[in-house]
């Protein structure tokens, strides 16, 4: 075995969970500045959304460009209610996850009757509905001059979530959460039911696999995510306008999906940070920075259209693959010229679960 | 198993399917044929609930299926296969076969967040149907590969694979030998017959004659959307009508 797959074989395991999780938690002690501390929870905080996103087009395969819409409506309830109508943070915080979660439920019914390009085309008239409310509806949202002075997370007197470093851990903490979830659900029947509609509507619903009810339930799950995530967000920058719904912030997130890897567990992590750290190491270019950036993604979109998880897994899993071959051919050549036995196959488990 | 009442779609002002009725029996094999563009893959899509009939009746084992949704119907028990092959080509053989299995289980959202023992169990369930049915088309071997890395003919037996694990009694096969070369689908015939051995009513659209001829216990012939012949595989290769929807109306031709 040689040191390539030994290190491939490790990003698999559980410890590379555990190292992962302890940089993340050691993360603020080795951080030269406050700053950078505060970028990176910013990014735990789009990498929550950008999960959510995962679950409705990566898994399921319905491209929701109102999905930043929906960050916004998270970001909006809470600012709302704690500013406007002073609910405590922690109670406007669930209130935000149900809103996302029931407006959700009310837009995937009737936009998830259209199918593809047309769902995708409907979904982005959603969500530039929902700016368009927020920047109008003046009376509810304070119109173009946005919500100040809202609260951070309540720490009920243990921690001060306004510095910078609590925040990093709760963002840290909401972020894992949201993984962990990911991570059940694209590993279990409910996953792999989605993945089958992703695939194709029709040979999901020649399996018995009731669409609509899947695609409302995967968009749903995918609101949540983004208002839970609008929600942190609203509470760690503590100031919004209309511009959180606007569309760029969704082909931000389809961006980080692509580059980490659509439809893989890691990717959505990996992307957000991979492009967040990007972006703020290219700050000097100011906008020319897009003259870097844009000919990378292409070559990433061209070279490796899985991103960089997805194709590690592709990698990773023909290695596999390739192994077990071997294995079976040796072990059939062995006990041919030993015995006349039938040879015994290896069962090795070729399952991805990165 | 399976009787069809004066089936009719119209898309506009064509008739897809036209004044169709048949009963397929039992463990048989039943085959439908006819030219391109006859109204084959439409009758096929009526049965399995993908599209509504304009009118007409659809009775499966004697309950009136007529305009169900396809996820009922296939939880009632017909299985089908299509003309393209689709599968998670990123994902191991046996990982796609896994979701077969997936409508004879109940597990749900709240399942999913406690990992439920329901879910467990019901994921075992579904592995080891994946599993048994990758061992009857013969595949075992490559259960573990990525899906993208294997031939045309290892997908069509996977294909048939997912459509087993749904525990069907009614297989509807569409162009189950398309692409593949005349070796691998005598191989899938074999395999066909196996099904059927195994108490699986089989229906398929085939083009290629030979394998229709040596396999079908009963033949349906369709051209322009209507029946123009049923019968063992011998009536219908006599049959005048037959031979002029296939070769044209042409008295040499046809001669």
């Amino acid at each position: 075995m040689n040191a390539l797959t030994k290190i491939s074989n490790f990003l698999m395991t559980p410890a590379m969970k555990m190292v992962m999780i302890v940089a993340a938690l050691l993360f603020p002690f080795v951080a030269s500045n406050e700053y950078q501390i505060y970028v990176m929870a910013l990014a735990f905080v789009w990498a929550i959304a950008v999960y959510g996103m995962n679950i409705i087009t990566g898994l399921c395969g319905q491209l929701n460009l109102a999905h930043g819409g929906f960050f916004a409506i998270g970001a909006y309830t809470l600012a709302i209610l704690t500013v406007d109508h002073g609910w405590a943070f922690w109670p406007a915080f669930i209130a935000a996850g149900a809103v996302g979660a029931l407006l959700g439920f009310l837009v995937g019914v009737i936009s998830l009757r259209l199918k593809e390009h047309y769902f995708a085309i409907f979904t982005l008239c959603v969500g530039f509905i929902i700016y368009l409310l927020l920047d109008k509806w003046e009376e509810l949202t304070h119109g173009a001059l946005g919500i100040i002075n809202i609260p951070a997370p309540s720490g009920f007197g243990l921690v001060d979530f306004t510095e910078t470093t609590p925040f990093y851990y709760l963002a840290l903490a909401f972020m894992v959460l949201s993984i962990w979830l990911a991570s059940r659900i694209a590993h279990s029947l409910l996953g792999r039911t989605f993945l089958a509609i992703r695939i194709s509507d029709d040979l999901a619903a020649s399996l018995g696999i009731n669409l609509m009810r899947n695609k409302v339930l995967a968009f749903v799950l995918s609101t949540t995510y983004a208002s839970v995530a609008g929600a942190l967000y609203a509470g760690m920058v503590r100031f919004i306008g209309p511009a959180e719904a606007e569309v760029t912030h969704t082909f931000d997130m389809i961006t980080y999906l692509l580059v980490g890897g659509i439809g893989t567990l890691m990717g959505p992590l990996l992307g957000t940070l991979a492009i967040t750290w990007l972006t703020q190491s290219l700050q000097f270019l100011e906008e020319y920075r897009m003259i870097v950036f844009g000919p990378m993604l292409v070559v990433l979109v061209i070279f490796f259209p899985k991103g960089v998880v997805g194709s590690f897994l592709a990698w990773r899993g023909r290695r596999l693959a390739a192994a077990h071959d071997a294995n079976t051919a040796k072990q059939a050549a062995v006990s041919k010229t030993s015995t006349d036995k039938t040879p015994a196959t290896s069962t090795q488990e070729a399952g991805n679960h990165a | 198993m399976l009787k069809i009442h004066n089936l009719t779609k119209r898309f506009g002002g064509l008739a897809a399917v036209n004044n169709v009725s048949i009963e397929f029996e039992a463990n048989k094999i039943n085959a439908i044929i006819g030219p391109n563009g006859a109204g084959k893959s439409t009758f096929f899509n009526l049965v399995a609930g993908a599209m509504a009939p304009t009118e007409g009746r659809i009775e499966y084992q004697g309950m009136d299926i007529t305009g169900m949704a396809c996820d009922r119907i296939a939880r009632l028990g017909i299985a089908r296969t299509f003309q393209t092959t689709m599968l998670f080509d990123q994902s191991t053989v046996l990982d796609n076969l896994i979701v077969g299995h997936r409508l004879r289980t109940q597990s749900r959202l709240w399942d999913v967040i406690i990992n439920s023992k329901r879910l467990r169990d019901e994921e075992k369930k579904c592995r080891a149907r994946a599993q048994e049915v990758l061992d009857f088309v013969g595949l075992s071997h490559i259960g573990h590969r990525i899906t993208a890395d294997i031939s045309q003919e290892e997908k069509k037996r996977v294909a048939f694979a997912l459509a087993l694990a749904t525990d069907p009694e009614l297989v509807l096969l569409d162009e189950p030998a398309g692409g593949i070369n005349p070796e691998e689908t005598e191989n899938l015939a074999a395999l066909i017959r196996k099904m059927v051995d195994h108490g699986v009513t089989v229906c398929l659209i085939e083009h290629k004659m030979d394998m229709i001829m040596s396999l079908a216990d009963k033949i349906m012939v369709i051209d322009h959307g209507e029946k123009i012949a049923e019968g063992t595989p011998d009536e219908v290769k006599n049959n005048p009508l037959v031979i002029e929807a296939y070769l044209g109306s042409d008295e040499d031709a046809a001669a």
